[in-house]
This record gives structure tokens, sequence and C-alpha cells, in this order.
């Protein structure tokens, strides 16, 4: 049962996940515009991959991402739209804009991507030969999102780190010292976006193509991932909020492939993973009914995270 | 040092829900004065403390601190240079960080945060000095998270957050209202100390006449989102607990029959 394919996808969305994380977990702030922003790093990387920039792709989608997080960010603070309709809004005009950036519903790179020398290639054409042509890519990713994941803890322990994460937690109290809490949201938003628009600039390297309606069910893919992988890593601090959401998007992946050889086709796991999702929540708010219950009025914060 | 020029807030304005949450107020502060501020529901007192700090914008007036016009400072501008304190305990610190990550988020105050480590090594020492101060055992527990504190030792920390770089100005609004008696009554000590340590310029709200009175060098009474009386100097020392009840009640009176005939 065990696919590679399933692995490399899986770590390829760690990233994607480890930005929903920042989003939904650190921020507080439901954030819907995943499924616009990884379609944006699809379109970005696979577009300057064509013109023989692959390098340059990845890096572009990660910006283009935080680009289109802090629209977000600033339709939440500066014009007072509630989040969730503001991730509506990027997602729809994401649209667009990746239709245009993209030209066309479905960009293939060109097969000559595979060969090394040439000027298109991807990002894991250079370690094919010296990784082994099954593992390089689960491999490669492996590492960046080895990086991603470190740089992401140091970043949560810096002094904007922490005020980021004071403004999911309190913003009473981060206004009361001083800090921009909605510059922090802007940022928070940006990061957010900027990981899961990376994650779509590689995913294209990996399939070699980028379709439009990538983007299709990612949001929910990802709630999913987090809520299985805080089953694993219970703790609410950073450290465990980083491995539960690439555990739980590895997990998922899994599942989602075993289903696969079992008949289910892609459409069906969609309504598969809304129920999924839906049936997680629904344990634990009974669970933590009976906590307060139990507790009376609990001494903690309201968030059940 | 504070100065409060006819201050005008009007909530929900040209709706049947139309109230007046203060009245042309002015009031000025001398350095290192501590004014209680005392009221009944309703009062305008907390309405006063948004103000300054910046969470309602005022509809007219100006408010100067220390020779510095803020009237137009955002809020957050603002917390640079004043601390304060809510009835919720829950309000003033972050849950699911730790002591010393909120307590470093309070220590750059001021500063624009930046990729440095919030939590230095230099800092921890700093850290634990302040927090024995309170004693209450917190000194040992800097990685623990707020959240698991109880609201004595919350408010305690939120008391260090807001003075731990010294504010010009210190806003308390019954910040011990919602503890148990004696935890309440540490907290006010632990208040009157650091206010008197540092000579922080300081208003606090409190329904407790007797604290009113003991705390601080003046006192003041709002009633619908007016300044009705000033208590300083002897006439405040000669005050009994008694006779301010009696002027309390005359305005909390007042200001019932006027609702009433609304
Ligand atoms: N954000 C708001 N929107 C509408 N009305 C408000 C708002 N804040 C205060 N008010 C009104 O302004 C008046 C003064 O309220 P305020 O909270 O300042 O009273 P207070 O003196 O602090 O009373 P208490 O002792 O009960 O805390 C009240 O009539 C209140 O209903
Ligand atoms: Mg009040």
């Amino acid at each position: 049962m065990f696919s590679i394919n399933a692995l490399e996808l899986g770590l390829i969305f760690s990233i994607m996940t480890m930005g929903v994380f920042v989003s939904l977990r650190i921020l507080n702030i439901p954030d819907l515009s995943v499924d616009g922003s990884i379609v944006l790093g699809l379109a970005v990387s696979s577009y300057f991959t064509i013109h023989g920039m692959p390098i340059l792709g990845i890096f572009l989608s990660f910006f283009a991402g935080t680009l289109a997080g802090a629209v977000t960010g600033l339709l939440i603070t500066k014009m007072k739209i509630q989040p969730i309709l503001a991730g509506i809004l990027t997602m729809t005009a994401l649209y667009t804009v990746n239709f245009r950036i993209m030209g066309r519903p479905n960009l293939d790179l060109p097969v000559e991507t595979k060969r090394l020398g040439n000027d298109y290639y991807t990002i894991f054409t250079p370690f094919e030969e010296l990784l082994g042509k099954d593992w390089h890519v689960v491999i490669v990713v492996s590492l960046i999102v080895l990086i991603i994941a470190v740089l992401l803890y140091l970043f949560m322990k810096t002094q904007i780190g922490i005020s980021l994460r004071a403004t999911g937690d309190n913003e009473h109290m981060v206004r009361a010292t001083s800090i921009n809490a909605d510059g922090m949201k802007v940022l928070g938003l940006a990061l957010a976006n900027g990981l899961v628009s990376l994650s779509g600039g590689i995913w294209a390297h990996q399939q070699q193509t980028a379709d439009i309606s990538n983007g299709l069910g990612m949001l929910v893919a990802s709630l999913a991932a987090i809520i299985i992988g805080e089953v694993i890593f219970k703790k609410t601090n950073v450290i465990s909020g980083i491995l539960a959401a690439i555990s739980g998007i590895i997990i998922y992946r899994y599942i989602y492939s075993i289903a696969l050889t079992f008949g289910l086709r892609g459409e069906d796991l969609k309504l598969i993973t809304a129920v999924i999702v839906v049936g997680i929540i629904g344990i634990k708010m009974i669970r933590f009914k009976d906590i307060f219950a139990k507790l009376g009025s609990g001494n903690g914060g309201g968030k059940n995270a | 040092m504070l100065e409060i020029k006819d201050f005008s807030i009007t909530f929900n304005k040209g709706t049947v829900d139309e109230r007046k949450g203060l009245e042309n107020f002015s009031l000025s502060l001398d350095d290192g004065d501590f004014v209680t501020v005392i009221g009944s529901n309703g009062a305008g007192k907390s309405t006063l403390l948004n103000t300054i700090c910046g969470s309602y914008k005022v509809d007219s007036g100006k408010i100067v601190l220390d020779g510095m016009d803020i009237t137009n400072q955002k809020e957050h501008r603002r917390a640079r240079f004043i601390g304060r304190l809510f009835q919720d305990p829950l309000r003033g610190t972050a849950p699911h960080m730790t002591i010393e990550e909120n307590l470093a988020l309070a220590y750059g105050r001021g500063s624009r945060p930046g990729l440095a480590f919030g939590v230095k090594k230099s800092d921890e020492k700093i850290f634990k000095e302040k927090l024995a101060e309170l004693d209450l055992g917190l000194e040992d527990r800097l990685k623990t998270p707020v959240g698991l504190l109880s609201g004595g030792q919350r408010q305690a920390l939120t008391l260090l957050i807001a003075t731990i770089v010294t504010p010009k100005l210190l806003l308390l609004d019954e910040h011990t209202a919602a503890l148990d008696p004696k935890t309440a009554d540490k907290v006010m000590e632990l208040t009157d100390k650091i206010i008197k340590k540092h000579s922080i310029t300081t208003l606090m709200i409190t329904h407790n006449i007797r604290n009113a009175l003991d705390y601080g060098n003046k006192t003041i009474l709002l009633s619908q989102g007016r300044l009705v009386l000033v208590l300083e100097g002897e006439e405040r020392k000669s005050m009994t607990v008694e006779n301010l009840m009696k002027l309390y009640s005359t305005t909390a009176a007042d200001s019932f029959s006027d609702k009433m005939i609304l």
C-alpha cells in the first residue's frame, strides 16, 4: 500500500498546512483564500519555469502569495470586512489573476523539463541522478520542509513572532502593549498565504503541470490535516502545532491514496473529507462541553486550540 | 502632566439608543498624582479611561500628556506611555503564551518589534526579579502558560506587564473587582507599592469607597458623564467613608431619577 506519490504530495502540502496553521491557529483568523493562493503558486511557478527560470519561479510564488495574503489582511483590518468574506473575495479575485498568469486553464511544463542541461528544468531534475529516480523528490522536499519548519519555529520566537502569536491570543493585550495589532494581522496573513502559494509553486514542479482547478478542497484538506495532527500532538505550543500540521497532512494524503486504491474517485473524497472534518469537530465540541461543565467556568482562554 | 479639556462623547448618535458618555469633561493632573475615580454604574468612568487610552474617539475635546497633544494618536501609539488594567483578569494577558513571553511583549513596549529573539537570556533575570516582587511564586514558573494561572495571579502579572516599562500614565478600571477579598487586597497593595516606587501618575476606578480614600492623593466623583466633585488636600483627609457615601448616593439618586424621567 506504500505510495511514494502520496508521500511526495503530503510533504509538499505540509508547507501549505503550515501556512493554514499560521492563519487559523496562530492568528485565530479563518482565511478561506487558500484554494486561490495555492493555484497562484502553481501559476507563477509554472509560468516562470516555462520561461526558463524555475528557481526564480519558486521564490516568486512565495512573494505572490504574501501579496494575496496582505490583500486579505487589509480587507479585514482597513475595510473591516469579516475575515470569512474577505477570504472569499480574495479567492474569487485570484481566480482571474491565476487564469491571466496561466493564459489558459491548464499549463503543462514541457517534457524537456525532465532533462538536465536544458533551459527548462524543475528544481528536482538536478537531483534525479544523484539521489535516484524514485526518492529524489521526497528527499529534496523533506529538506525544504525541514528548513521551513525550523525557520517558522524560530520566527515565532522572535519579537515579531511573539507579537503575532499574542495578536491571535488576546488582541486587547496586544493593543495595550503598544503593538499594532492590525499590522500584525496583515503580516501574519501575508506569511500564511506565502507558504500556501510556495507549496503550490513546488507542487507545479512535482506534477509538471498546473491546473486552475487544483485548488479545490485544499482549505478543507488543511483543516482536516490540522485536526488529525492535533490528535497526535495535543499541546498548544508552536512546536506541537507545526508538527501537527506536517504529520496531519501526510496522514491525510495516505488515507486519501488508500481510498483511491479502493476504487473511490478524487471527486468522492471531497465529501468524505468534509464529513471527517465535521465529525472530528463534533467530537471535540462534545468533549469541550463536558470539560467546561466540570470546571464551572474555566480559567483559561476561550480558544479551544 | 495630564490635561483633559472639554471631552465630549455621545454613543449611538441619532438613534433611540443615543447616550451621553462624557459631557464637557475637563481634568488636570500633576506629575505623580494618584487619583481615585468613583461614581455610580453608568456614570462614565470606564468611558473616561477608554477615551484617554484611545479605545474610544471623542467627538470633541483635547488631551495633552506630558506636553504632547495625543488627541489624534492611535490607541497602540498611546500605549507606548499609557499602561492599563481592566476589571477582567483575562483581558490583560495572552493565555496560550508563557509568563516570560507575556513579559517580553511588554518589555519591548515603545520599540518596534524586530527579528531578535523575544525572550533573551539577559531579560530572564530581570523578569525573575520583578516576579519575585509580586511574592506569588511566579518567578519559578517562567515557562508556564498564563492560562493556567488563577485570576489573582493573572491580574498581578498584568500589573507587572503594564508597569515593567514605567508608563507616564497608569489607568486602572476596577482591576481588583473580580478577585476574592483577600487577593483583591493583596493586588491593591502591590499596585500601591509599584505606583509609589516609580511615582506613576495614575487614575484608578473603584467602587470600594474605603480604597478610594485610603489610596492616592485625590478623589474625583463622576455623574452622568460630568465631573461633580474633586477631593484633595485637607478636605480629603478629613473626609470619612460615611460622608463620601452620602455624597455618592445623592449623585447616584440624581442620575437614577433623571433616567426615570427620561
Ligand atoms: N461602547 C459603548 N456603546 C454604547 N454605549 C456605551 C458604550 N460604552 C459605554 N456606553 C454607555 O455610556 C455610559 C457610561 O458607561 P461607562 O461604562 O463609562 O460607565 P461606568 O461609570 O464605567 O459604570 P460601571 O461602574 O458600571 O462600570 C453608559 O450609559 C453606557 O451604557
Ligand atoms: Mg466601568
